[in-house]
């Protein structure tokens, strides 16, 4: 009987010390615990801000005292890893697997990357940003990236999730006075204050495969070429020649969305309201696809983005002419899936400026690492050698206004994949262009679904009216709160 | 205490045993469970940010469900699961009782179950992804027909309602026949020889005996196979969902009650998914009763019958 109870009271013990783990440091009264643990960076923090309180001093350089050790940075791909490690001096070394950097003062950047795809990133940074104020110092999120489409959600003021940069100590009228304006606009929240910053901007272009340009307009010259595709009246005669080539202009209607849904005049929701105003200019963008579908300038096997059929129109053996993209996507989409020579393909201007995408970094409101964070943000999105480095190895349009006209005249950022042609000379013009249509918190899900539903009506599965009433379907289903939607005319 | 020792019972060692199950099964499903409920009363979704609710809304969620396309979900998902259960069912009956006839002598039947079996190995979502490719309009199935000059223009499969629903159908069709065959097959070898034997000697023919005796003695597993079948066709999702990129294109007509409760969860809509759910449960169990009453009360020797014999029996070993 003794031995039973003895060994249960083992287990209980077990299991306690076990769970005790889960609990966390919180409690004080493990004295044996903590007095082992001195070492702990917990510790080491509390002990720093107590005996900081007193000083209460702001200078920067001694910020590091009262820093946290692990600096926790969210993503969904690689990119951000990539960058911040070319550029950031502090960085000593980077595991193996990438989930995690040394800095040269001893504290630890973890990666904390998950896939965009079915919103699985949102979902991880939201439910961390929602125990920001609970979780440990070492658990903070410190910083996050956002992508264009979503980034509202993330700068709203009255939420509160993403520092403004003027707290962290960036004056975004000095410090970041070389980025582009509309990349500054964006990243703002309702009130005007800048809450993100980006090292890229996206102005787009028109990517053209030379062979054919050969052998229906008799050149392969990027100027001569950008006459023939200067506006949507102009490109529709260019799309007349084509087909009477044997080609197609481009390979579907999801690739023109974007210059249309880019000029939009309103945002899809005004702020404050629960009505979707669906803009005119994408009504165009249906009945100019209709109408350039059925006059069989799209490459009718090809449906929207993102698929196979897209992929392999990007290859030799494809018969389309032109596709539109901004400069992240000539470097990660058209070379990996082209399968001919280098230098088949050219840059010159779209029909409309247009800017699609945009990675921007934001620094997480209850950072226990601010020092670092504001080094990190300033070093990749501000210092002009960086972005130049990024430029040269990533092929980014970088963020930066003096560098990206300097690359526009240098010959050193010519492209093998282009033939030897700088594609800055068309991307620093066109960034300066570029008016951004107004942001809504809803931009992903009504981009995707208008796309989704007016797709069936171009392939001709259901009618106009039909589109209409599955995109207010859909759009009740992924946004419950709004009450109604609004078409144009 | 001395009385107590006289008797020794080990059945508190059983309740032990399955203690760990019953409490994972109280946490992991059954309090979700309770609070799905609970939740489909409730107002409670998430914009951005920005948490609203859960405010209690009674039965708003219900009847917003009903106003919605519910109904044409549901045909949808029963749709679907018809396309592939009814190829399924006829093809692993045929399978069975030519596997298990002595007659035939069927060579390599180890090998023919484990290919039959195999595409059940395959991941749900690869084997979409797999067919999404193979039928993409620039895919190899569509390069072979245009090499074969069987059709001029490639074909869209998967743009029409027609096509994609087929594909979903052929698709759990090739997942699901190697499992209903094998069970098939446990149960066809559960019958008596003798039966088939005597039936041989009264001069059955194959047919007669394949309708009159093999089919009626193994209604209580096929039974099982149809409501495991519907169970899992009310919930499928991975398929269509992965062939139509979660739009159930074309025009929603592979939109699976699954994927619409998906549809809900992006924006964290537990209130709707919950009503949703509840649905789709008290669906499930109707069916469930519906056809568990149809094969087993007027069964001769159906499972019911049986499983009281066992009953019986099992008391008499206890009593020894």
């Amino acid at each position: 009987m003794k031995k039973k109870v003895v060994s249960v009271l083992l287990l209980a013990a077990m299991a306690a010390s076990t769970l005790a783990g889960c609990g966390g440091n919180s409690s004080g009264s493990q004295t044996s615990n903590t007095s082992n643990n001195t070492s702990n960076a917990d510790s080491n923090s509390q002990a720093a801000d107590t005996s900081n309180a007193g000083s209460d001093s702001q200078s920067g350089d001694a910020a590091n005292a009262d820093e946290g050790q692990v600096i926790n940075i969210y993503s969904f791909n690689d990119e951000l890893r990539n960058r911040i490690t070319a550029v950031y001096p502090e960085i000593e070394s980077t595991s193996a697997d990438g989930t995690e950097s040394t800095l040269k003062d001893g504290s630890v950047i973890h990666w904390i990357i998950n896939p965009n795809q079915d919103g699985v990133y949102q979902d991880k940074l939201d439910e961390a940003l929602n125990n920001q104020l609970s979780a440990s110092a070492d658990d903070k999120v410190d910083i996050f990236a956002a992508e264009l489409d979503y980034i509202v959600k993330y700068t709203d003021a009255d939420i509160d999730a993403a520092m403004t940069l003027e707290s962290l100590g960036i004056n975004p009228d000095t410090d970041l006075a070389d980025q582009f304006g509309f990349t500054k606009t964006v990243a703002s929240d309702q009130n005007g204050v800048q809450r993100a910053s980006t090292w890229q901007a996206c102005p787009g272009v028109l990517v053209y495969r030379r062979d054919i340009a050969n052998e229906v307009f008799g050149t392969d010259d990027p100027e001569e070429i950008g006459k023939l595709t200067k506006d949507w009246a102009t490109m529709k005669n260019t799309a007349e020649q084509l087909k009477a080539g044997g080609y197609y202009t481009f390979s579907s209607y999801a690739d023109t969305f974007r210059l249309y849904n880019n000029s939009m005049e309103n945002a899809w929701v005004a702020p404050g309201e629960t009505v979707i105003k669906v803009d005119q200019k994408l009504m165009d963008w249906v009945t100019d696809s209709k109408e350039w579908k059925d006059a069989g300038y799209f490459d009718p096997a090809v449906k929207g983005q993102w698929n196979s059929d897209w992929f392999t129109a990007m290859g030799s053996s494809s018969k389309v002419f032109a596709f539109l993209f901004p400069a992240w996507g000539i470097d990660t989409q058209m070379v990996p899936n082209w399968d001919g020579e280098a230098g088949a393909w050219a840059v010159t201007n779209a029909p409309e400026s247009y800017n699609w995408g945009g990675t921007f970094v934001l620094a997480a409101e209850g950072t226990d690492n601010p020092q670092h964070v504001k080094d990190i943000i300033l070093a990749l999105t501000a210092d002009a050698d960086n972005l130049t480095k990024i430029s040269k190895e990533y092929a980014d349009f970088t963020n930066a206004k003096s560098v990206m006209e300097a690359a526009a005249e240098d010959d050193s950022f010519a492209s093998d994949f282009l033939g030897g042609q700088n594609p800055y000379t068309y991307f620093t013009p066109g960034a300066d262009t570029i008016k951004m249509a107004p942001l809504s918190a809803y931009d992903q899900g009504c981009v995707e679904l208008i796309q989704n539903t007016f797709g069936d009506y171009l392939q001709e599965q259901i009618d106009y009216d039909k589109a209409k009433a599955n995109f207010e379907t859909a759009i009740m289903e992924r946004y419950p709160e709004i009450t109604e939607i609004q078409w144009p005319e | 205490m001395k009385q107590k020792r006289k008797k020794i019972d080990y059945s508190k060692w059983g309740y032990i045993f399955i203690l760990p199950f019953f409490i994972s099964f109280f946490i992991f499903s059954l309090i979700p469970l309770v609070d799905t409920i609970r939740y489909s009363f409730y107002e409670y979704y998430r914009s951005g940010l920005k948490e609203i609710g859960p405010n209690f809304v009674g039965m708003d969620n219900f009847v917003s469900l009903l106003k919605s396309d519910m109904l044409k979900y549901a045909g949808n998902t029963l749709i679907l699961w018809v396309i592939g259960f009814v190829p399924q069912i006829v093809i692993a009956l045929l399978l069975a009782s030519w596997f298990v006839d002595e007659r035939l002598k069927i060579r390599g039947q180890q090998f023919f179950k484990v290919v039959i079996y195999l595409p059940n190995l395959i991941m749900a979502s690869a084997f979409a992804m797999l067919f999404f490719t193979l039928f993409s309009n620039k895919g190899p199935i569509n390069s072979i027909l245009l090499s074969m000059g069987l059709t001029e223009n490639p074909i869209d499969f998967m743009g029409t309602a027609f096509g994609t629903r087929s594909l979903v159908g052929v698709m759990n069709f090739l997942m699901w026949f190697g499992n209903t065959t094998i069970m098939l097959m446990a149960a066809i070898m559960g019958i008596s020889p003798d039966i088939f034997e005597a039936s041989e000697i009264d001069g059955c023919n194959s047919m007669q005996r394949f309708f009159l005796i093999t089919l009626p003695l193994i209604r209580p597993i096929l039974a099982y196979t149809l409501i495991t079948s519907i169970i899992g066709g009310l919930q499928m999702f991975d398929v269509p969902q992965i062939l139509t990129n979660g739009q159930g294109s074309p025009d929603r007509t592979s939109t699976t009650l699954i994927m619409f409760l998906n549809n809900h969860l992006k924006s964290k809509n537990y209130g709707m998914a919950g009503a949703l759910s509840v649905y789709l449960f008290i669906v499930s169990g109707i069916l469930c009763f519906i056809v568990y009453r149809i094969t087993n009360d007027e069964d001769p020797d159906g499972s019911k019958a049986a499983a009281k014999k066992a009953k019986k029996a099992a008391r008499k070993m206890e009593r020894r």
